[in-house]
């Protein structure tokens, strides 16, 4: 049980922390022809694109209701409409997402008033779904964010109905993914899982909608792939849901509640024990064995453990992100005899009380900077901000979470699975050996005749710290 | 702030959109709303001030996404790429804890990092709840003697151009005039040369750019006493009302500034750019011609000819390379007209040009420049910017950085010129970087490729979607059948 060691500061200095409200924006990016509109001022909707463009190098469409001055004051319901129905005409989308801001909530606003408000004044746009909902960035961070969305989606979008007793297994399986999970992860989650003759229905699909992708068409308002808005209608034939991330507990409860699907629950997939967990359960939903290319992947992946617990084995690592992806790397750290000595995450969550840490602090990168001097870390792993605490702590960093600004391709990398777990370690393992942490310093013995210093003879000692992937 | 400041703000006598019902003030439409808020254009106004603490006050939202991204560069002090924010919790917000978290905030950071000053950005959340900021900022000025300066500049008061007039309002009120210049160094000083001061508002020293023509300046004997904000001091921008002449350079955003200073202490101004030849030559003329000393003049009217002259044969083998190479430029306000004199430098033929955040006045150099019958973008929608690049034949989109996926998903080659870019471009060596820049994405031979559909597509469609496209010449991408 880790210690939760709260904020003790008044100014957050290299904040971690990304809103609430951009969360739930990328969860609705996950899905196919939608936009998020955020409710609030228009630069809560301008940082948020910046944020998003520059981490995964793709257009995002992300709309505002543009509060200013006097619908702030006098109150802003006929901007959330005046907004639905500028987006409907605009560009029919099959789903708007509309998250609240500080601004919106501070001021009171009722999104799911002005949404009804919206459906009676204008039944034409009914073909568009519209999910409210409420993300004020005073609480939780990205992950929280993106986590409420999904609930608000299974609240707003999935009937109550249940497969009938005896009914034939459908082959399908639902997956609520989390914001840890990158579109590399998705492509590799649904490999697995069709790997088992199963049908994978994942939501939301980043992967399909973020990963990076040329289409015929030009340009589109609209997000260009990701999960289909019908789908939600679909979930309750599925034969079992896999729920990936414990910040998905709440939408897993509603979406069980409501189509009775059971469902099977994993925190991550990082190391070879939360794989082999999701794998056996494939293998129990499925009744298939597992595809012999996948025991050949998991045998690499032992194998790549052995090669790197030399190098792995006692290291001391500062982790900095949001709950369940601290989680996950604390797991992967210790299971490989590393230890976690700083962990910090963004915001509270129940399951930082599990992480492998003595204690995790919920802060920014100033406290994962100072934790990091006083244990003697030896290697960040963090987001690109991050860069700059590592060179000035002269230790390298492996870059995960959000965002990823100063890599093209990281946004996409690959990191769950037997084959992501094994390049991970790969790389960490890697960063370690350039730091040449066994080398003995040189003893020249008194009785040694002096030699000459030739500069030229040997390669020049490599500068220290600071390399990164 | 009340909105009868906020009206007072976009009131601005000096700039010609001032009469038009296009000021900045117009409303914008929820649901088709682009660019950011009055707190985005504070921010971007003053952060490359790089030894002052700037907090964030408020909740996570607007530091969190915002901190560190800019591509503005420091001889030294890096403060300003440091985030700071009082990340207000929901406590905080209910129970009215935001002021006093504050004042803690600003004594942890003068504790912390020792700053000239601390500069305070008010935003949504404890403007709504209404925090007292100036009260606040007086308050902790007292306490630890350190200036703290409040911008009072909440998203929902309009849009980032107001943004930037709030934050140079700001200036002009707690920051210029108090404090007076330091002597020129006595080591710094060269016979014969009698210096003179300057100061520059609306350079932010993208990627260092303005170190292509800080070298020129010194040789004339121009000491750039305050520069709003690239690479900025705090004792700097308090001797601003000192400066000769004020270069308002390549943006009318804080025109305010300009004016206050002109008003209060008589400071003259200009507008100039550093972009292209021929601008980088005006601006020094007009420096000149503003101080009026007979031997800067005649320094002056020597440099340029020198520069000139190196710049034009430096950039001959690059004209070859561009000339005729058709431009779609896509940018606000007075880059729409300093680009094209740039481009058109290199031999570049600009087809369109954006006007949507341009004055009349910039409309009246655009048509000087690109002839009366110059095309004017007024709407910046993907959609259309493809469609004109496509009508136009244009081998190249140059805009912002948002527009940058617009033209790579039509598989279109771009170039970014504003604030996030990596490359400076300013100063007649700028041009060369400019240059290169441009032939390494139009040349690239990757444009063939990326438009080139599967062997395997083809096979059965080759008249639908012919297997080799022009190089350059973006064409409407195959349609699968």
């Amino acid at each position: 049980m880790a210690e939760i060691v709260k904020r003790n500061k008044a100014l957050s200095v290299n904040p971690l922390k990304s809103s609430q409200t951009i969360g739930a924006a990328l969860a609705f990016l996950g899905m196919n022809r939608a936009v998020p509109m955020l409710h609030g001022s228009q630069g809560c909707t301008a940082f948020g694109k910046v944020f998003f463009v520059r981490h995964f190098r793709e257009p995002i469409p992300l709309q505002t209701t543009a509060m200013d001055q006097v619908s702030t004051v006098m109150g802003a319901q006929d901007s959330i409409i005046q907004g639905l129905k500028t987006l409907c005409e605009k560009s029919a989308p099959d789903l708007i997402g509309l998250p609240t801001t500080g601004l919106a909530e501070t001021q009171g606003a009722d999104v799911e008033m002005a949404v009804r408000d919206f459906r009676q004044a204008h039944p034409e746009f009914d073909r568009t779904a519209v999910v409210p909902v409420s993300t004020p960035d005073y609480k939780g961070c990205l992950e929280t964010g993106f986590a409420l969305a999904v609930a608000a989606m299974v609240r707003h979008l999935v009937p109550e109905k249940k497969k009938g007793p005896g009914a034939e297994p459908s082959g399908r399986v639902n997956v609520l993914t989390s914001s840890q999970l990158t579109p590399g992860d998705l492509e590799e989650l649904e490999a697995m899982i069709e790997g088992f003759g199963l049908t994978p229905v994942i939501l939301p699909h980043l992967g399909d909608a973020l990963d990076g992708h040329l289409i015929d068409q030009e340009s589109t308002p609209l997000t260009m792939g990701g999960a289909s808005v019908q789908v939600f209608e679909t979930l309750h034939q599925a034969d079992a849901t896999l729920v990936i991330g414990a910040s998905m507990n709440a939408a897993a409860d509603l979406l069980k509640a409501k189509t009775g699907v059971p469902d099977y629950r994993f925190t991550h997939l990082l190391g070879l024990d939360a794989v082999d967990g999701f794998v056996a359960a494939l293998h129990q939903i499925s009744g298939r064995p597992a595809p012999a290319r996948l025991e050949r992947w998991r045998s690499q992946l032992q194998d790549a453990m052995l090669d790197s617990h030399f190098m792995l084995g006692q290291t001391r690592f500062a982790v900095a992100a949001d709950p369940d992806q601290l989680k996950a790397f604390g797991d992967l750290l210790t299971g490989m005899g590393a230890e976690l000595s700083v962990a910090v995450a963004a915001a509270n969550a129940p399951v930082l009380a599990e992480v492998p840490a003595a204690q995790v602090k919920i802060g920014d990168l100033e406290d994962l900077e100072t934790l990091a001097r006083e244990t003697a870390a030896e290697c960040l792993i963090g987001n690109a901000h991050c860069a700059a605490s590592a060179a000035r702590l002269g230790v390298p960093l492996l870059r995960a979470g959000f965002p990823l600004y100063d890599r093209v391709g990281a946004y996409a990398r690959t990191w769950i699975g037997y084959r992501g777990t094994r390049q991970a370690l790969f790389d960490l393992a890697n960063l370690l050996l350039d730091l040449e942490r066994g080398e003995i310093a040189p003893y020249r013995s008194i009785y040694a005749p002096t030699e000459e210093v030739n500069p030229h003879a040997h390669p020049a000692p490599l500068a220290g710290g600071g390399r990164s992937h | 702030m009340k909105a009868k400041e906020i009206a007072a703000l976009l009131d601005e006598p000096a700039c010609s959109h001032n009469q038009k019902a296009k000021s900045g003030c117009a409303r914008p439409t929820p649901g088709a709303t682009a660019g950011g808020c009055a707190f985005d254009g504070a921010q971007i106004a003053l952060l490359p001030i790089a030894d002052v603490a700037h907090i964030v006050h408020g909740s996570i939202a607007c530091a969190g996404s915002s901190w560190d991204n800019r591509g503005t560069r420091s001889t030294g002090p890096a403060l300003y790429k440091i985030g700071m924010t009082t990340d207000l919790t929901e406590q905080d917000v209910i129970m009215g804890r935001g002021e006093k978290r504050l004042f803690h905030a600003i004594k942890q950071a003068i504790e912390t990092y020792d700053p000239p000053a601390v500069f305070v950005y008010n935003t949504c959340v404890p403007a709504l709840v209404g925090d007292d900021v100036l009260a606040v900022c007086k308050a902790a000025e007292e306490r630890w003697e350190r200036p703290v300066a409040p911008i009072d500049a909440a998203g929902f008061y309009g849009t980032k151009n107001l943004g930037n007039r709030i934050a140079g309002e700001a200036m002009v009120k707690y920051v210029c005039g108090t404090r007076e210049p330091d002597p020129v160094p006595p080591e710094a000083q060269r016979p014969g040369i009698q210096v003179h001061d300057i100061a520059l508002i609306g350079e932010f020293n993208i990627a260092g750019e303005f170190w292509h023509v800080q070298p020129l300046l010194d040789e004339l004997g121009l000491r750039v006493i305050a520069t709003l904000s690239g690479n900025g001091r705090f004792r700097e921008l308090q001797t601003m009302h000192r400066a000769e002449v004020n270069m308002m350079v390549c943006s009318k955003a804080m025109i305010n500034v300009a004016r206050k200073l002109q008003e209060r202490y008589g400071v003259p101004w200009f507008e100039g750019s550093f972009y292209g030849v021929g601008d980088v030559s005006q601006a020094l003329r007009d420096i000149a011609r503003l101080i009026d000393a007979p031997d800067l003049t005649e320094r002056t009217e020597k440099l340029i000819a020198r520069e000139e002259a190196r710049i034009h044969e430096a950039l001959g083998p690059w004209r070859e390379r561009l000339r005729g190479k058709r431009v779609l430029l896509y940018t606000g306000g007075v880059k729409s007209w300093s680009v094209i004199a740039a481009l058109q430098d290199l031999g570049m033929e600009v087809v369109a040009t954006g006007t949507k955040k341009s004055t009349e006045q910039d409309k009246e150099r655009i048509r000087e420049l690109m002839g009366e019958d110059a095309k004017m973008i007024e709407d910046g929608s993907p959609k259309a910017l493809l469609g004109i690049v496509r009508e136009q034949k244009a081998d190249i989109l140059i805009a912002g950085g948002r527009n940058m996926y617009t033209a790579l998903k039509a598989r279109i080659p771009f170039l970014d010129i504003n604030q996030e870019r990596e490359f400076g471009y300013a100063g007649y060596s700028g041009m060369q970087e400019l240059a290169r820049q441009l032939c390494l994405t139009i040349e690239s031979p990757i444009w063939d490729q990326v438009r080139k559909p599967a062997p395997w597509a083809t096979a059965s469609q080759t008249e639908k979607a012919p297997l080799a496209q022009p190089a350059i010449a973006p064409q409407p991408a195959a349609k699968r059948a």
